[in-house]
Order: C-alpha cells, then sequence, then structure tokens
C-alpha cells in the first residue's frame, strides 16, 4: 500500500543549479567517517564492546567499494582530510548547489551490512540509519536516504524498515548487487514485504558481500574485474527477481539499480526471453515475457552510463527497451566517471532528459512523488 | 479461394494422446488425436521450423503465484522438439508469444470412406478398408 | 522416435543466399554410443576407478548436472537415433539429420563427456583426456572426414594438459584446444598461461565452450534456483572469462593467442566492451600492463560463435550487434544435437545482410581460423 501523507519537502532556499530544481538524483554516496562517529548510536551494550574490543578503530570500508580508487573519488570532490565522501560541505558545493536538484538520495555503503554476526550487522545498520538522519538528513531538506539494513538476516532487516518507514526522509531500502544468495529468493522476501507495505522501493546498488567471487568462477587479481562484474551481478539480479516471481508476489514493488553500467540490460533481456519461450513451464507463474515485467518494474540509475562517449546509447537504450521511464538521473556524487558537469549523456533540454531528471524518479518513488521543483524558475 | 479435402490418414493411424506427419498437397501436417479428436497443424514451428509432430504432447503448466504449481488441460499442447515453445493444439495458439507466434491450424473432420475426395491415401486406402474412417483435412 | 522423421519434408525456403553454400558448425556434441563405450579407451586402472567411484566433481550431485534440463539429455526431442543410441551418439544418424542435411562442410567436434578438466582426481582426469580424444578420431574423425577433433586436457594441472596437448597437436585432424571456462580460478590467472604458451606455439586455437564445474555457484550471488537462470549464468560466464583474460594481460603475454566462445551467444559483448573500455581508463593504475584498450584486445583475440541466436525484436539489432563485435569474428554454430540449436536458414534469414558478409560468418571466418579448405 502507498503511503498517502504527503511527504514533499519543499527545498526552500536551495540553489537553481544546473537543472533549476526539477531533478531527482538518485545517487549520490555519503561515508561513515569510521566507526568511532557511530558509538553515540549505540546503546550501553554494544557502545562497550565496540570499545572494548578495538572494534571501534577498524574501519569497516567494502572490498567492493575501496574509498581512494580513482573510480570511487573524483579529485575535485576529494577532502582534505576523512574519507571521501564524509564531508557535507564538498556534496553540498560541488553536487546539490551545483546540479541543484530538489532531492538526493544519500547511499550509505558500508560494512555493517556485511557482518556476519546478524546481531551486530543490525545494530550497526540501525546506528548508521540514526547518523544518517541526524548528521545528513537533518542538515539539508534536499537530503533523502536509503535504509541501510543487515543482508544477511531478513527478519532483522524487516524490522529494522518497520522502525525507519515513519519517517519519509527514508526512501528505499538498501541492498547490494551480490549477495549470499540471488536477489529474489524467498529468503530475501520478509525484506520485499516490509518495503511493499511502506511504498519503498528496493535500492540495489552495485557490491558485494564476497560470500561468493563475483566473476563467479574464483578470484581474479584486479579490482577492475571485480568493478566491471558489478554487472553481471545485476544480470544475475534480474534473472532472479523475475524467475523467482517477485513481482507475481508484490505487484507494487520497485527495484532501482544503482551504478549498474546500464547498457547491458537490453541484450540481456532478448536473451532472457527468448529462453522464457522455451522454458517458461519451469516458472509458471512468469505469464508475460521477462522484458514486459522489467520494464514495469526495475529502474536504473544513469552513471555510470557504459558506453563510447557520444555514442548515443541512451537513446537507443531507450528504443531498444520500448520505454523511456526506465533511466533515473543520478550524479554518483562523488564517483568519477564523467568529467566537469557532463553528467548527461543528452542535451538537457531534450524530453529525454526531463523524464530522467525528474519525471521518472518521481514515479519510481512514491514518497517523491509529490516532491515540488520549488527552485524552479 | 476455394479449399481442397485431402484424405491423409486413417483415423487407426493416429491413436489418441498422439501425433503423425502427413502430406497434404504438398504440405507437410502435423496430426493430432486428443481422446478422439483430430486436430491438425502445420509441422512448421513459426519459430525454426522445427517439426511440431515431433514435439511431446504435454499439458499446461499454470501458477497464481510463485511455487503453487498446476497442470491444466493434459495432452492438449504440443512441445516444439527443438526450443521448446508450446503450441495449443486446438487453435494452433503458441501461449508464449500469441500473436506473432501461431501455428497454421488447419480444419479437419473426421469422414466416413465413401466421401473421399483426393489425397495421398485416396485409392489404395478407399478400396482397402472401405469401413474405416479416414482422416481428412482441409487447405 | 522413428526414423521417418528423417524422410524428406516439404521444400525448405532456401534461406536466402544460403543457397548451396556449405557451412561450418563450430558446435557439435558427439556422444558415447554407450556408456561404456569410452571405458575401452581408459586404461584398466582407470576403468577400475570409473567402475567404483563413478563421478568426482566439485558439486552435491555425483553423475549429473546440477539444474535438472528441460529436455532429455539437453536435446532436441527429434534427434535420438532410431538404434538406441543417445542424441549425438550414432554417426550415420547425424550424418542424415545435420551433416547432410545442413550441407555442413566442417564441423567442429566439441566432447563435453565428462569433463576430463573439471576431474579432481588429476591422474583420472589426465587419463580420461587421452581417451576422450582418442574416441573422437577413432569414432567420429576417422569415419567422417567433415569432423574435426578437439584436444580436451586436464587444466588445473597444466604440465598433464601440455602433454596431451603436445601428444594431439602433431596430428592435423584436432583443430583445437578446449577448456572448461568454469576453472578452479578465473581463466586469465597465470596457473594457465603455460596452457596459452603451448596454445601459441602449435598455433591452435582455445575453444571455451560454455559449462564445467569448478565449486563456486554460477552467479555472484549464489546459485540460482531454476534452469531458466542457470542456463543464462553462461553469458555471464562469458562476460567473466573475457574480463579475467583481457585484464590479467593474457594477450600481452600471447600475443598470437586466439580464443573461441562456443556457445555463450553475442549480443552482450558490445555494453562489456564498452564498460571495459570505460573503467578501465579510470582504472589505468591499477592494470598498468595493458597497453591497448580492452575492447582492442577482445576484437584481436576472440571469436564468437552464433548459437544460441540472440534474438532480439527488431531483427535489425541483431546486426548491429554483429557489427560492433566484427564481422569478422562472428562464426556459426548449431550446438547439435542440443535442444537450443539453430538452423542455419534460420540464422541467414535473421541477418538479413549480403551474400559476401553471410558467407563468411556462415563459413568463412571459421575456414580462415582453423585453416580449413
Ligand atoms: S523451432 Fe520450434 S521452438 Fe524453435
Amino acid at each position: 500500500m502507498q503511503d498517502r501523507t504527503d511527504h514533499s519537502i519543499p527545498a526552500k532556499g536551495a540553489a537553481a543549479g544546473l537543472f533549476g530544481g526539477a531533478a531527482v538524483d538518485c545517487d549520490v554516496h555519503v561515508s561513515v567517517p569510521s566507526v568511532k562517529a557511530l558509538l553515540p548510536y549505540l546503546d550501553a551494550y554494544w557502545r562497550q564492546q565496540f570499545v572494548t574490543r578495538g572494534i571501534d578503530r577498524l574501519s569497516w570500508n567494502m572490498t567492493s567499494d575501496p574509498p581512494n580508487a580513482p573510480i570511487m573519488i573524483r579529485p575535485d570532490r576529494r577532502p582534505t582530510n576523512g574519507r571521501p565522501g564524509s564531508d557535507y560541505s564538498i556534496l553540498k558545493d560541488k553536487c546539490l548547489d551545483l546540479f541543484g536538484p530538489s532531492a538526493a538520495i544519500a547511499n550509505c555503503i558500508y560494512g555493517g551490512m556485511a557482518l556476519h554476526s546478524e546481531d551486530m550487522a543490525a545494530v550497526v545498520c540501525t546506528a548508521v540509519n540514526d547518523w544518517l538522519a541526524a548528521e545528513w538528513l537533518d542538515r539539508d531538506p534536499r537530503l533523502r536516504a536509503s535504509i541501510v539494513v543487515p543482508l544477511n538476516n531478513a527478519d532483522l532487516a524487516a524490522e529494522e524498515i518497520e522502525r525507519r518507514a515513519g519517517d519519509p526522509r527514508f526512501v528505499q531500502v538498501l541492498m547490494l548487487a551480490m549477495g549470499e544468495q540471488p536477489l529474489g529468493k524467498r529468503a530475501h522476501w520478509p525484506i520485499f514485504a516490509a518495503a511493499s507495505r511502506h511504498g519503498l522501493p528496493i535500492g540495489v546498488h552495485a557490491g558485494s558481500l564476497y560470500q561468493q567471487p563475483p566473476l563467479a568462477g574464483g578470484y581474479g587479481s584486479y579490482f577492475l574485474e571485480d568493478y566491471v562484474a558489478q554487472a553481471f551481478g545485476f544480470e544475475s539480479c534480474v534473472l532472479s527477481l523475475v524467475s523467482e516471481g517477485v513481482f507475481a508476489k508484490f505487484p507494487e514493488l520497485k527495484f532501482v539499480f544503482m551504478e549498474s553500467g546500464v547498457t547491458w540490460l537490453a541484450p540481456a533481456l532478448w536473451r532472457f526471453d527468448k529462453t522464457w519461450r522455451g522454458v517458461r513451464a519451469e516458472i509458471p507463474w512468469v505469464k508475460t515475457p521477462p522484458s514486459q515485467i522489467v520494464r514495469d518494474h526495475i529502474r536504473l540509475t544513469l552513471q555510470p552510463f557504459d558506453e563510447p562517449e557520444g555514442a548515443g546509447r541512451l537513446e537507443r537504450f531507450c528504443e531498444q527497451m520500448k520505454s523511456d521511464e526506465m533511466v533515473l538521473f543520478s550524479t554518483d556524487f562523488p564517483h568519477w566517471h564523467y568529467e566537469d558537469e557532463d553528467v548527461l549523456p543528452i542535451g538537457a533540454e531534450t524530453a529525454l532528459a526531463r523524464k530522467i531528471l525528474w519525471d521518472n524518479p518521481r514515479a519510481t518513488y512514491p514518497r517523491l512523488k509529490a516532491l515540488a521543483p520549488e527552485v524552479l524558475a | 479461394m476455394s479449399k481442397s479435402r485431402f484424405v491423409v490418414a486413417r483415423t487407426s493411424d493416429v491413436a489418441p494422446g498422439t501425433s503423425l506427419r502427413v502430406n497434404a498437397g504438398g504440405r507437410d501436417i502435423a496430426l493430432f488425436n486428443i481422446a478422439g479428436a483430430f486436430f491438425a497443424l502445420g509441422d512448421r514451428c513459426p519459430h525454426e521450423s522445427g517439426s511440431l509432430c515431433a514435439g511431446k504432447i504435454v499439458g499446461f503448466a499454470e501458477a497464481d503465484e510463485p511455487g503453487k504449481y498446476r497442470l491444466v488441460r493434459d495432452g492438449e499442447f504440443v512441445r516444439c522438439p527443438w526450443h521448446g515453445w508450446e503450441f495449443d493444439i486446438r487453435t494452433g495458439k503458441s501461449w508464449c508469444d500469441p500473436e506473432k507466434s501461431r501455428v497454421r491450424a488447419y480444419q479437419t473432420g473426421v469422414t466416413s470412406g465413401s466421401d473421399l475426395v483426393e489425397g495421398p491415401y485416396v485409392a489404395e486406402t478407399f478400396k482397402v478398408s472401405v469401413e474405416e474412417n479416414y482422416v481428412v483435412v482441409e487447405i | 522416435m522413428s526414423m521417418d522423421l528423417l524422410e524428406p519434408r516439404e521444400k525448405r525456403k532456401p534461406g536466402g543466399a544460403l543457397q548451396g553454400l556449405g557451412v561450418v558448425d563450430c558446435d557439435i556434441h558427439p556422444q558415447f554410443a554407450t556408456p561404456g563405450e569410452i571405458l575401452t579407451f581408459l586404461p584398466e586402472r582407470w576403468r577400475d576407478y570409473v567402475r567404483t567411484y563413478g563421478g568426482f566433481y566439485r558439486q552435491p550431485l555425483a553423475d549429473t548436472l546440477s539444474h535438472p534440463r528441460m529436455a532429455p539429455d539437453v536435446a532436441r526431442a527429434d534427434s535420438w537415433p532410431p538404434g538406441g543410441a543417445p542424441p549425438g551418439g550414432d554417426l550415420a544418424f547425424m550424418q542424415r539429420q545435420h551433416l547432410d542435411a545442413n550441407n555442413v562442410d566442417h564441423g567442429m567436434l566439441m566432447p563435453l563427456n565428462r569433463g576430463p578438466g573439471n576431474q579432481r582426481n588429476l591422474e583420472y582426469g589426465a587419463a580420461l583426456a587421452t581417451a576422450v580424444n582418442d574416441w573422437q578420431i577413432a569414432c567420429w574423425v576417422e569415419r567422417d572426414a567433415r569432423l574435426h577433433a578437439s584436444i580436451v586436457c586436464t587444466q588445473e594441472h597444466p604440465p598433464f594438459a601440455i602433454a596431451e596437448i603436445e601428444r594431439c597437436a602433431k596430428d592435423p585432424r584436432f583443430s583445437q584446444i578446449m577448456l572448461p571456462p568454469k576453472s578452479l580460478e578465473p581463466l586469465g590467472r597465470r596457473r594457465y598461461w603455460p596452457i596459452f604458451e603451448a596454445a601459441e606455439a602449435f598455433d591452435l586455437p582455445i575453444a571455451l565452450h560454455v559449462g564445467g564445474i569448478n565449486g563456486y555457484p554460477a552467479t555472484g550471488s549464489g546459485w540460482p534456483s531454476y534452469y531458466i537462470e542457470e542456463q543464462h549464468t553462461n553469458v555471464q560466464g562469458m562476460q567473466g572469462l573475457i574480463t579475467s583474460m583481457v585484464v590479467e594481460g593474457v594477450f600481452e603475454q600471447f600475443p598470437g593467442l586466439r580464443i573461441v566462445l562456443v556457445e555463450g551467444g553475442v549480443a552482450w559483448a558490445p555494453p562489456l566492451k564498452w564498460r571495459l573500455d570505460k573503467h578501465w581508463k579510470r582504472l589505468k593504475s591499477e592494470a598498468p600492463h595493458l597497453k591497448r584498450l580492452p575492447s582492442e584486445y577482445i576484437h584481436d583475440h576472440f571469436w564468437f560463435t552464433t548459437q544460441p541466436l540472440d534474438e532480439p525484436p527488431e531483427d535489425s539489432d541483431l546486426l548491429e550487434t554483429f557489427e560492433q563485435v566484427g564481422l569478422d569474428r562472428i562464426m556459426f554454430s548449431t550446438d547439435y544435437p542440443h535442444w537450443d540449436f539453430d538452423e542455419p536458414s534460420f540464422v541467414a534469414a535473421k541477418l538479413r545482410i549480403g551474400p559476401e558478409k553471410l558467407r563468411a560468418i556462415m563459413s568463412g571466418n571459421a575456414r580462415e581460423l582453423y585453416g580449413l579448405t
């Protein structure tokens, strides 16, 4: 059920920026500077555990998200000290004010999601969400956030969704492209049920729990391999979500693939549709070609967009998908996928750009539906 | 254009639940017997032209939700021997892409020997078993 | 299934430019006529071993694939020979149903039988590889010169693999080396480089036919539930393979190496090239051993087989995709006798290209790669 409350939060006073407010940035990154920063958000037991065990001195960076790799931090977005993505003023100057979205969804990719102790993971995720609300959402009315949940325990994840759902600034649930099990497996359904109850899309971000090797055939030598393999992980997500019948079970649910590279999807669906025609009896709840289901339920954030520069693939992607509603604007701040302000591979004045920047995000996120482009001239 | 009727098989040639490839007017036809009722489809799958009479005759798998499997209309579908597309033997409709990939369905009737017109079995079959029933395909 | 399935059917559409063109089929699966057939090619010690211990792989099911298929033996329902052999297990039937009927000039054998490369017992794997190689010659190539054998070997222990390659490479009836793409580590890793060195030295292409059992789940997030997903992981697998081989620097080390990807499809390749190029530029400092764009290595070193043909809603998208890969790098294949077989006329009809380009894909590219007449 969708929440009928008007969650629009006017972005009064925001700078007009490049897109004059008529934009939603669906993927910006903020990062927990250190485990220590979470201590105020822990109860007495956990705070003492963290301090006496030296956990507060750990980094909990993720292997799939090395903060200093050039792809993860554009030089002009790097703070003079501290972890990339941890400095609000850089986000404000170099992203929010510059591009001028009325809302930007902050994703905190954090090791807490990956901890093997399910209880500790849940506690850390709760702390991260409290920290997000206090340190970021309270600070800038344009910011929204994805709910960080423990990925190894769906029941605890669902509890966290329930705890957070009352705060309209949390607009989706955050999962990773590669977990222990394929995304659509029934083990994850408590998460989908909770998200569905509250009109929250599932944001699936590039990343891996490394419970399985990303290359699906052992570990390579280079981060580049793993980064490229994220797209293969997303491809598996598509297969899993559709085949497991997630959309038959949760017809309202949408998934947003973030930092997927986008262009791999069209040929993946040619193949999926083809195979489905011959073996659909194995999954009889899938009653229309998979491409149709994907078109209705899966969205992709824009950056990085895998194409040779200037190749016009964004328009071709929409043609091939027979939809201009699937791509959602993102800067992927502070990552480095484009130079200067060249975040859109098409002209900002085009009808497609307007869909990507403004219409599609609001159609995807029920909690942003009523968003008003306050600063729109 | 007026249609021609071809006698293509004896009814006993095609047992219930089986199929037979026959030729009528130069066309390959897959003949099916579903519990005594005969149906004829073009023997060329609209996908890559697999021979439908070599396909398994199956039921239709349905589900109202994930994990709740149910078989209906058993024996009324043929699964192409190549890539497994399923066709409704009664209508030639493919379930997976009803508009694009319909197999041509021909009208069939069972007629007694005395009504025979032309077709591969005409002379010979007519003679040996006047009492037998023959399957006639109209093209 | 009766032999009358082979009786001539009504005349097929001529398939446009295909008329009269003898094709090269880069993916034909021979099968043992009986399960025991291979035993006669094994030394007594390993015959005993197989009888006693059976299959010994890195997966829970001892004798079958991880995900049950949608057709018995993964085969076309009309490919069961009347004499009782399994699909692909009867040369005469294969000749009539496929080689003759589809005008195949050359057929590259892709023996998947028992996966010598994935045997955990390496010595058994090596003996099995030798047996499968001898069997290909004795039971197939000797009896039909249109067929060409592939050298199977135990890639997890390169010295054994190289010994087998050396044994077979002298025989021109072997046209290539065949490895399972699912190896214990991604195939670009250095442990496999001695095999690449041998391939380069003997000037033999390496065919990587989808499949294999390496003990890892088929996706980066574990085992999928359904065959429809598992079958698709061939696509992610091939992409991972290219990624590994290119990024690890295999082609800087072995500039003469030629790789044939079999049964992985094609359409995913252009976006992969774009992705590799784009992100390598940013992460160059991690992989400075790459001197050229990843897409350039891909074009120079990889050949792609057509089956299962990608079927976009618009046929023109297929051609666009093939052109992005390079029409000189696409080679026709059927996968006979498996269920997802593609007919030559179907491929020709979908491509809608001029006779010269069609000839290259259906025959010329493979003739050139393998040095066939
Ligand atoms: S030929 Fe019938 S399904 Fe492909």
